[in-house]
């Protein structure tokens, strides 16, 4: 480790040229890559999938990621085109595809802290469990995870205009789910608590002041947020939420029939303004 | 409720004057004059005044003068007028009280304590006018060494270099979000960084798409708690991208755009629907550690290729230079510090006043702390918040900074007399505005023009001080406190200053 004064520089320090790992780490063949990326670190994980999209691939397949960070970010195209499919194996670390711009990323594994962070537009499918602040400040495209995520998901996620962004979760949430939404569709389906056992998020929705919670399972009153108004599901909703809920079955091979079968709530915010009148003019 | 509050102007009209022209009417958005045509008589109300000075200036005949109203309660050290008239309008609103623009409390300006050096005899002074003068800045992180080779024609430089960014003079437009200000204000801001080929910063609102190709490599885009318009495309039209964690005008708190300031323009550039409120959370929420923090400004870095220095801004507060140290180790190529007479939008008052402490302070304890940990060369810092002059300016880069922000003042350029009503929306002066009938006032190429004036003054100012030193780059003043003396100052400010007393 370069230690110099104390400092150390935890990203950068040997980063190995991308030709000579292009050569051991990658190989392309035809319009599919395939990264080996044990003991890459995450610049050059990311070094490799940049590379990879150069060459024109439009299927990347990353074995052995180990808690490498940003996969897809810097996948970033001006001419807005050439979009890929990135498939993870093993457990990509945080900020997976934070401001991702239109690609499609797949973990076969659980996804850490911060997935799809500001993301713009694409799609993350998590074959397992999501860390905190999933789907933070994201604008557009759907990520879909199987199991459950951590604190604070969904927490100001914002729609405009033709984006409206959608995350699915398939277990429960931990507290802070939904705060400070403002936009886009979050779908908690509660799979894997048993009869009657609440939800383990508490203040569901605090500071909410758009988008929508479709909310299959119990909570209980004290765990939704103050800003938050429980509706009953619309025919509208329903569309809504059988479009989304269908995908999420695709994905993970479940039963949509069964899921829909159940009771659904609706979470609305109470007012666009919440803070509206707290100050003296 | 009946009101008890005093009203804080008052406005003489010369009756002889008065051509009944009914300018100061139109001028007024916060409707302090009307006409009676029946009387032939313009008719005040006192108390919607904001003292903002615009129907003085536009009145044709000078017939008007609007100062502070003089009738007062009885004096009282402790209960002054602005705590009383506070107190009362909270017992009529329960509300916490909002203002604009900076800390005006007089707590020390630490700039008119210090003074600057000059040459004399045992070295020349040097004339701007006609001997070079190099203010020429370079923003971001430098190598701790460079290695050089010789080849056959010339040299070899080996040392991997950081991305820089070149600017003419030291002087950059502060963060001033379009939605804060309005379109021809933040538009001139733009332009006139362009024609000076200096640096604007977006602030947190976004860039308008529009403006990204051309104005993209003039600005300094800002990624802040709320996100708002970030996506990849923006990042990457920019010079350099800001982390904001926090602001000099009201550290710890967030931000908060009224929805009916989010207008279709401003929906569109925050990326938001119209007419909901634009909430900035008060932490950014991935980031709770420095750790955090480091991994945002890689994921920058990884957003840009590597291709753009990434900053972070901090209000300053009490272990400010701890803190510094901490972001320049999690990866940050430009740290910029707030000082706590930096301006803002809207802020509660009590954070405004009391939360913080002065830019000089901070910034000399950053600086000194960052060369003691062997680290300065990693990071550049600007300074901003309450720079109100080229004197400030010159002050700030011997106390340490690469570069200062230049925020109120530029506002003042552009009309703004300060009467810390920014937040109301109703700037009779269509700066800080986004009334479509107010911000016709300012028309952004004269606007623009006064900007570049401005920034041209003070960096010639900034020559002529250079020269009277006998320094002839900036470079060589930067950090360089040997330059600077206090006066009336005390043991403990000195120390922390880092400078001498006059006469030592």
């Amino acid at each position: 480790m370069q230690i110099k004064f104390g400092y150390r520089d935890n990203f950068l320090y040997e980063i190995r040229p991308t030709g000579v790992l292009c050569s051991e780490c990658m190989s392309i063949d035809a319009d599919k890559a395939v990264i080996e990326a044990r003991d890459l670190k995450h610049k050059e994980v990311n070094d490799l999938c940049r590379e990879a999209v150069l060459s024109g691939v439009s299927k990347i397949t990353i074995n052995n990621v180990f808690g490498q960070r940003y996969i897809g970010t810097r996948l970033y195209n001006p001419t807005g085109q050439h979009k890929v499919t990135i498939t993870i194996n093993n457990f990509p670390g945080n900020d997976l595809g934070i401001f991702l711009d239109g690609h499609r990323i797949i973990v076969n594994g659980n996804a850490q802290d911060g997935v799809g962070n500001t993301m713009n537009e694409g799609e993350i499918i998590v074959h397992g469990r999501a860390g905190d602040v999933a789907a933070m400040a994201m604008r557009g495209g759907k990520i879909f995870v199987r199991d459950n995520v951590g604190y604070r998901a969904a927490i100001h996620m914002k729609e405009y205009r033709d984006k409206l962004p959608v995350l699915v979760i398939g277990g429960t949430a931990q507290d802070f789910m939904g705060e400070y939404l403002a936009g886009g569709v979050v779908i908690m389906l509660g799979l894997g608590l048993k009869e009657n056992e609440p939800h383990r998020a508490n203040y569901i929705g605090t500071g909410m002041h758009g988008g929508v919670i479709y909310l299959r399972g119990h909570v209980e009153p004290h765990q939704l947020g103050k800003e938050v108004g429980v509706r009953e599901l619309d025919d509208h909703d329903w569309q809504v939420l059988q479009t989304h809920v269908y995908e999420y079955c695709q994905h993970f091979s479940k039963d949509p029939a069964e899921i829909l079968s159940s009771k659904f709530i609706k979470l609305l915010p109470v007012s666009k303004r919440p803070y509206g009148n707290i100050y003296a003019y | 409720m009946y009101s008890f509050q005093l009203p804080e102007f008052m406005i003489e009209r010369a009756a002889d004057r008065c051509i009944r022209c009914r300018v100061c009417e139109r001028q007024c958005a916060n409707q302090v004059y009307s006409y009676d045509a029946e009387l032939d008589r313009m008719f005040i109300e006192e108390k919607n005044c904001v003292g903002c000075q615009r129907c003085v200036v536009l009145c044709p005949t000078l017939a008007l003068n609007v100062r502070p109203r003089t009738s007062d309660y009885r004096p009282n050290a402790s209960w002054t007028r602005d705590k009383m008239q506070n107190l009362k309008k909270q017992a009529e609103t329960g509300g916490v009280i909002l203002t604009g623009s900076g800390n005006d409390k007089p707590y020390r300006i630490y700039w008119d304590h210090l003074v600057l050096n000059a040459s004399q005899v045992t070295n020349p002074s040097i004339d701007p006018l006609r001997e070079p003068m190099e203010l020429k800045t370079y923003l971001g992180r430098k190598p701790d060494a460079v290695k050089i080779t010789r080849c056959a024609d010339g040299f070899d430089v080996e040392t991997e270099s950081f991305p820089n960014v070149a600017i003419p003079t030291p002087l950059v437009f502060s963060a001033m979000s379009y939605g804060a200000i309005s379109y021809p204000a933040y538009l001139s801001l733009a332009a006139a960084a362009k024609e000076l080929g200096t640096l604007f910063n977006t602030g947190e609102g976004g860039l308008p798409e529009h403006m990204r190709r051309e104005f993209g490599g003039n600005a300094i885009v800002q990624c802040a708690s709320g996100r708002f318009g970030v996506d990849a495309d923006y990042l990457n039209n920019s010079q350099i991208v800001e982390i904001k964690i926090g602001q000099g005008a009201k550290p710890g708190i967030g931000g908060h755009l009224p929805g009916e300031k989010v207008l279709a323009n401003i929906s569109e550039t925050r990326m938001i629907p119209i007419g909901t409120d634009a909430l900035s959370p008060a932490p950014q929420h991935d980031i709770y550690s420095i750790e955090d923090l480091s991994m945002l400004i890689y994921a920058l870095k990884e957003a840009t290729n590597y291709a753009k220095p990434v900053s972070v801004k901090i209000a300053a507060v009490h272990n400010v230079a701890a803190i510094a140290s901490g972001i320049v180790r999690a990866g940050a190529d430009i740290v910029a510090i707030d000082g706590f007479r930096g301006g803002t939008g809207a802020a509660p008052q009590a954070t405004r006043d009391n939360v913080g402490i002065p830019l000089e302070l901070a910034l000399a304890a950053v600086d000194k702390r960052l060369r003691e940990e062997g680290i300065r060369n990693k990071c550049s810092i600007m300074a901003a918040g309450g720079i109100r002059c080229s004197a400030d300016a010159i002050k700030a880069i011997a106390l340490g900074a690469d570069g200062v922000y230049v925020g109120t003042a530029a506002l003042i350029a552009m009309g703004c007399t300060l009467c810390q009503k920014c937040y109301t929306g109703k700037c009779n002066w269509g700066i800080t505005t986004q009334d479509p009938f107010l911000i016709k006032r300012l028309n952004p190429e004269l606007t623009t023009q006064r900007l570049v004036n401005l920034m041209r003054a003070w960096s010639h100012e900034i020559q002529e001080m250079l020269g009277g030193m006998g320094i002839n780059a900036i470079e060589s003043l930067r950090g360089n406190r040997d330059h600077l003396r206090g006066i009336g100052l005390e043991d403990w400010e000195l120390n922390v200053l880092g400078v001498k007393g006059a006469g030592e």
